[in-house]
């Protein structure tokens, strides 16, 4: 099975679909409509049970990168084709083959003009963000990393809500501006290393003074995807005016490529740096966790107060990731899975009663669990993943961020602990007002329960919540071992930096 | 059967909610502009109309005080399938639980049951798994044996609301949650357990979802208990980093050696185990809605009253009796974690019974009653009498559960109404729950033979014999509450049951004793508040004390405040508790009885006292000001300051309009907003921790 290329195919499936709607689906009858959806449909699912064979073949004791195809591509500047995945990115593969599917199936209905290139573009969205999560060469990455924009994009400026094109633009901006600093970054690592390659790199040294240069330059770029505040007010905007099945995606994968390149990146290749930089991360983090859920808070739109609670949640991730041991950056990484879940969810509920009564304004429902109980059970269910009840997938991730975070700075997982009350505390009310109290609008009682559709959307995504809750050992053995190297070799570059006197090596094992 | 006794009620839970999401009656959407259900030929609906004559029986009355709901037909077999597999699941679980008391507490059988690996990371390694020793097996009995009873009430209480199966899936939902918290062998299941019950009181708080009182007691449950569990998971977190562990004996083993050791904590150098203790407290007081954490326990009244006798008396509340107790060997080793939990638990039985005694809604004054009572439970950890603090969990389990029961007997037989001003003189139309109140009563006051004078007289004794500084303190302020606790429980009872009904004439006409399925729990519940105390005060607190807990409990030899108040109790003592009970008791007959208008000139030469008793000593007020308002505003002026005038403005838009209207902007920052300022300290507060952080 590892002889053929199945992270290349993995990846590049989805371009077979877009051939197929290209050659075959000519013309804009509803047969031929009917038709693009069904190919977009069975191409994700095919994707996605592809990406299944990259877990089964995939060994969890092994640190080091798998399933990995190399291939020349451009040999004077040492750039090549190199692909392969290791514990830290093989499940964001799977979370994104994952989602896809479940995006195409939620825009079933609610997107009925320019399907064939609503779909098209859902399918290269798709490749490039695959390719994002496999690439091992700096140029390769890059390209994935910045192509994402485009797609997502023109499904904000294309299939939006009335202000999309604003939006749009203030999504581009915000995140091409990060990415510039960061090609510029490339660049110079390129000049000491005189290769691309992330693994070659990453094994090499830089001087302290142009680590921190670097480490600013990929920060930038990592901290507007994340988003981390105080650059996050691109997100709100751009979740508001997207399609549903947009947000489920720029909340479940696009906000994770922040995240995962600070791990990949600035971690192991800029460890000095990254010590020296710890502490601004950690205050950012925490005044995006209390910050952004007080805004959360005081919001009337359904679609911006998820979307605030996601930075919040990213600013958990953040902060286990330079806690810097074990149980912080394994639980930074199982908190951007589950948030992956977890708000893709909350995005297709919201999209679930727009699709209805077209309105995100909170104040217009209210008492939906009379006509609408199934969808009551299933927004309370994500409701309380978000929150971080124990036995769901929100609570493994917060809880070992937290712990890790306590191992390395009391204050940190104080402060950062307080969004445990201030994310009770808005989800809640969130619920409370669209769900609970007396049904009274004539508009709001004519609603109907989630159809079979939209329960074939929800089911997996409620598996794997229960799932990834009560049995994280299936994903936390994933990651452990190529968590650990990462430590160790931030450990291990820090010490023989600061000569070698510091005892953090035997930390790393605990 | 371990494994049945906790996930019985699982899966009744699971046959329930299965039931009423798509078993149950449905409500039809009726489309704009259409009349409302006019179709109850064909059964679907039920829901509709019930919906409106909900809203007509709403304008009616002042919902303040309206333990009522919809009115539904007779019950579907949807409805008696949900009861019977509920109720009959936590039955057998109550069975299987009493078999595994006589063989692990009585037998000193203890055992751990492995389940499977849950959280794996590092050095941290969490497992399910049910351990079942002395104690666990205490609360297995408890709450099965209260839960089971609940269960068969309810399917009598709830006789006439539509949504049975969602109500009993709850109840299981809320038993499982509580059993997994009580079996738990490590911190983090013990965790999952107490947001379990946190959800399902969420969740039974809030059933009747059209009521916004009810909506927001619910939140206000959570958010509340959120508040403790910050400071628990804090704790637990301490604990991992002091031991690297969170399973209970590798903690227990480890926790000698802690004694002295030093904690970096936030910017002191603090006492480890004390420290750890406290947060862990922090949780506990949530829970168990100890003063200071427990406004969110008398609005949980809103809920439906036999949810208020299982989870906000007799179970979810004495969660936090029982963690102090479970991590007796860690707390043992924090002496001044104990005073402060001493003192905590004695101010609220204090406090409470203060408020108690002014409130007019029957079961509110039951609810602060329970807080009074969980107060005694923690004092009584506080000086290390442990095995007296679960004796009075046992026995107020039942007797708690009775009166409330017994109020919810009440309110039935009178249409629904909870206030005690429109009661009285029913007596003689409802014996069966007048005589039970009166047992209820006689516990919770402790006269002598009744469950609770065997337990409340142990911990009054050990709090005066126990070597802690504070135990005088807890004596007295138990002795004050246990006068209070004797006026207002007669208080209730004359007023509910005594005196001239002043209730409207039909709504007397109309009481009625409630249905056979109601009085069979009232009467197993009473033979509890009737024999627990006498029945079990060997085993708990007696001479086969120290076998019955085996290593379950542990007590360092200078601590041991039980055997202390066994041997060294003068008479005074001793009698003390009945004496003041006795005295209460004749107050209220005096108040209440004798010379009625005694109440309101008392109140009237005292109005500010009465007022401040009355309103609960403004703790609603002033955290509705510190913290409700405050988020909310702080909230809303950061979005529209901070995102849209700072951020937006000096970042993507500011860009462009910066050519535009820089003069403009300039003057907007000196606008004498609060937000804008507040948005300042975040910046200066940013710098200065960041500072700290790294120089610090």
């Amino acid at each position: 099975m590892a002889s053929w290329p199945l992270l290349s195919f993995t990846t590049f499936l989805p371009l077979a679909g877009v051939a197929l709607i290209l050659l075959f689906c000519r013309g804009n009858t509803p047969d031929v409509v009917r038709n693009v959806r069904y190919v977009a449909l069975w191409t994700t699912v095919i994707t996605f049970v592809l990406s299944l064979f990259i877990w089964f073949n995939f060994d969890p004791r092994n640190p080091g990168y798998q399933l990995v195809e190399k291939a020349s591509w451009i040999p004077e500047f040492g750039i090549s084709y190199h692909m392969g995945v290791d514990g830290i990115s093989m499940l964001f593969v799977i979370l994104s083959t994952f989602l896809v599917p479940l995006c195409i199936l939620s825009s079933w209905e609610a997107v009925q003009n320019r399907v064939k290139e609503y779909m098209i573009a859902f399918l290269v969205l798709e490749t490039l963000m695959v390719g994002m999560f496999c690439a091992l060469d700096f140029v390769l990455f890059y390209m994935f990393f910045e192509g994402v924009l485009i797609p997502m994009f023109l499904i904000i400026g294309v299939w939006g809500g009335q202000r999309r094109v604003y939006a749009a633009f203030k999504f581009f901006l915000y995140t091409l501006l990060g990415s510039v600093l960061m090609l510029l970054a490339i660049l110079a690592m390129y000049f000491v290393a005189g290769t691309t390659d992330i693994p070659t790199i990453t094994a090499t040294h830089f001087p302290r003074q142009m680590q921190l240069w670097l480490w600013l330059a990929f920060f930038a770029s990592f901290a507007v995807k994340v988003p981390m505040w105080p650059v996050h007010t691109w997100l709100p905007d751009a979740h508001v005016e997207a399609p549903t099945a947009g947000s489920v995606i720029l909340a479940g994968v696009l906000l994770k490529m922040g995240g995962y390149g600070f791990l990949r990146f600035n971690i192991p290749i800029l460890p000095e740096a990254t010590e020296y930089f710890a502490p601004l991360i950690y205050t950012l983090s925490i005044v995006a966790v209390i910050y952004t859920s007080l805004v959360a808070l005081a919001q009337e739109d359904m679609k911006k107060l998820i979307a605030y609670s996601s930075v919040a949640h990213m600013g958990f991730v953040t902060i286990g990731m330079f806690a810097l041991n074990q149980q912080g950056i394994e639980g930074s990484i199982f908190t951007m899975l589950s948030h992956g879940i977890v708000s893709g969810a909350l995005f297709l509920c919201v999209g679930v009663v727009y699709d209805r009564l077209h309105t995100r304004e909170i104040a217009r429902y209210g008492g939906l669990v009379k006509n609408m109980p199934k969808y009551a059970v299933v927004f309370l269910f994500m409701t309380m993943a978000s929150v971080g009840l124990p036995g769901t997938s929100g609570f493994v991730g917060e809880f070992l961020v937290l712990l890790g975070a306590f191992r390395d700075n009391t204050w940190v997982a104080f402060l950062a602990a307080t969004g445990m009350v201030l994310g009770a505390a808005y989800a809640l009310w969130l619920y409370r007002r669209i769900v609970y109290g007396k049904l009274t609008k004539p508009d709001v009682r004519a609603m109907f329960d989630l159809s079979p559709r939209e329960v074939a959307i929800f089911l997996p995504l409620i598996a794997v919540v229960l799932w990834m809750g009560v049995y994280p050992t299936s994903f936390l053995s994933i990651t452990s071992a190529s968590v650990g190297q990462v430590i160790q070799t931030y450990q291990t570059k820090l010490a023989a930096a600061h000569g070698g006197e510091t005892g953090g090596v035997s930390v790393a094992a605990r | 059967m371990e494994v049945l006794v906790v996930f019985l009620p699982l899966l009744a839970f699971l046959v329930a909610g299965s039931i009423a999401l798509f078993g149950g009656p449905k409500a039809e959407p009726v489309p704009a502009g259409h009349g409302h259900g006019h179709d109850h030929g064909h059964g679907h609906g039920h829901d509709d109309h019930a919906h409106i004559s909900h809203d007509e029986l709403h304008d009616a009355h002042d919902d303040a005080h309206d333990d009522h709901h919809v009115v539904a037909g007779p019950p579907t077999p949807a409805d008696r399938t949900a009861q019977f597999v509920t109720a009959g699941a936590v039955l057998v679980s109550a069975v299987l639980s009493w078999i595994l008391f006589f063989d692990v507490a009585v037998g000193g059988h203890p055992r751990t049951i492995e389940l499977m690996s849950w959280i794996r990371s590092g050095s941290l390694d969490v497992s399910w798994a049910l351990r079942i020793d002395q104690l666990t097996a205490v609360m297995l009995v408890v709450v099965n044996t209260v839960s089971a009873m609940v269960h068969v009430y309810s399917v009598g209480y709830m006789a006439e609301d539509p949504q049975k199966p969602r109500f009993m899936g709850y109840l299981s939902l809320f038993t499982f949650a509580m059993l997994m918290l009580v079996t738990a062998d490590n911190l983090v299941q013990l965790f999952f357990g107490w947001e379990g019950v946190g959800l399902a009181s969420y969740l039974l708080i809030n059933f009747w979802y059209e009521k916004p009182s009810a909506n927001n007691a619910a939140i206000k449950a959570f958010l509340v208990n959120r508040v403790g569990d910050f400071g628990f998971a804090l704790g637990i977190f301490a604990i991992f980093v002091l031991t690297n562990s969170v399973q209970f004996d590798a903690i227990f083993a480890k926790a000698p050696d802690l004694v002295g050791q030093k904690m970096h904590f936030l910017s002191w150098n603090v006492d480890a185990l004390t420290v750890t203790c406290l947060l862990l407290f922090m949780g506990a007081m949530g829970k168990s809605a100890q003063l200071g954490l427990h406004t969110w326990l008398p609005d949980a009244m809103e809920g439906p009253t036999p949810v208020s006798a299982l989870i906000h008396a007799a179970t979810m509340v004495t969660a936090g009796v029982f963690m102090v107790c479970r991590l007796s060997p860690v707390f043992e080793y924090a002496p001044t974690a104990l005073e402060v939990v001493t003192v905590v638990g004695a101010l609220t039985a204090f406090v409470a019974a203060t408020i108690g005694f002014t409130q007019f809604d029957i079961k509110r004054v039951i609810a602060y009653s329970t807080m009074s009572q969980l107060g005694y439970m923690f004092f009584a950890a506080g000086v290390s009498a442990y095995g007296a603090a679960m004796f009075h969990l046992f026995t107020h389990a039942f007797f708690k559960a009775l009166l409330f029961l017994g109020a919810g007997s009440v309110i039935h037989a009178l249409h629904h109404e909870q206030d005690m001003r429109k009661m009285g003189g029913v007596w003689r139309k409802i014996p069966f729950t007048y005589a039970v109140m009166w047992i209820g009563n006689l516990a919770l006051a402790g006269l002598p033979i009744f469950a609770g004078y065997y337990s409340k007289d142990m911990i009054l004794e050990a709090a005066f014999a126990s070597a802690s500084p504070v135990g005088k303190f807890a004596f007295a302020l138990g002795i004050a509450a246990a006068l209070l606790t004797a006026f207002y429980s007669w208080r209730l009872l004359f007023m509910t049951f005594h005196g001239k009904p002043r209730m409207d004439k039909e709504v007397y006409d109309h009481a009625h004793e409630s249905p056979i399925v109601m009085l069979i729990p009232l009467a197993v519940l009473a033979l509890g508040a009737l024999f627990a105390g006498i029945g079990f005060h060997n085993l708990f607190i007696g001479h086969d004390m120290d076998h019955f807990w085996g290593k379950a409990l542990l007590v360092l030899h200078d601590n041991n405040s039980i055997e202390a108040a066994h041997h060294h109790t003068p008479t005074w003592v001793a009698l003390a508790p009945l004496v003041v009970g006795l005295i209460g008791i004749a107050l209220a007959y005096i108040m209440y009885m004798a010379i009625p208008s005694l109440p309101a000139k008392v109140a009237g030469t005292l109005p500010g006292l009465h007022q401040f008793l009355y309103k609960k000593w403004y703790f609603d007020e002033l955290y509705d000001i510190l913290f409700v308002r405050t988020a909310k505003a702080l909230g809303y002026g950061l979005w529209k300051s901070g995102d849209g005038a700072v951020i937006d403005g000096v970042g993507p838009d500011g860009v462009a309009a910066a050519t535009r209207d820089v003069a403009a902007r300039a003057s907007r920052l000196q606008s004498g907003y609060v937000y804008h300022y507040a948005f300042a300290m975040v910046i200066g507060v940013v710098l200065l921790v960041a500072w700290l952080s790294m120089f610090g």
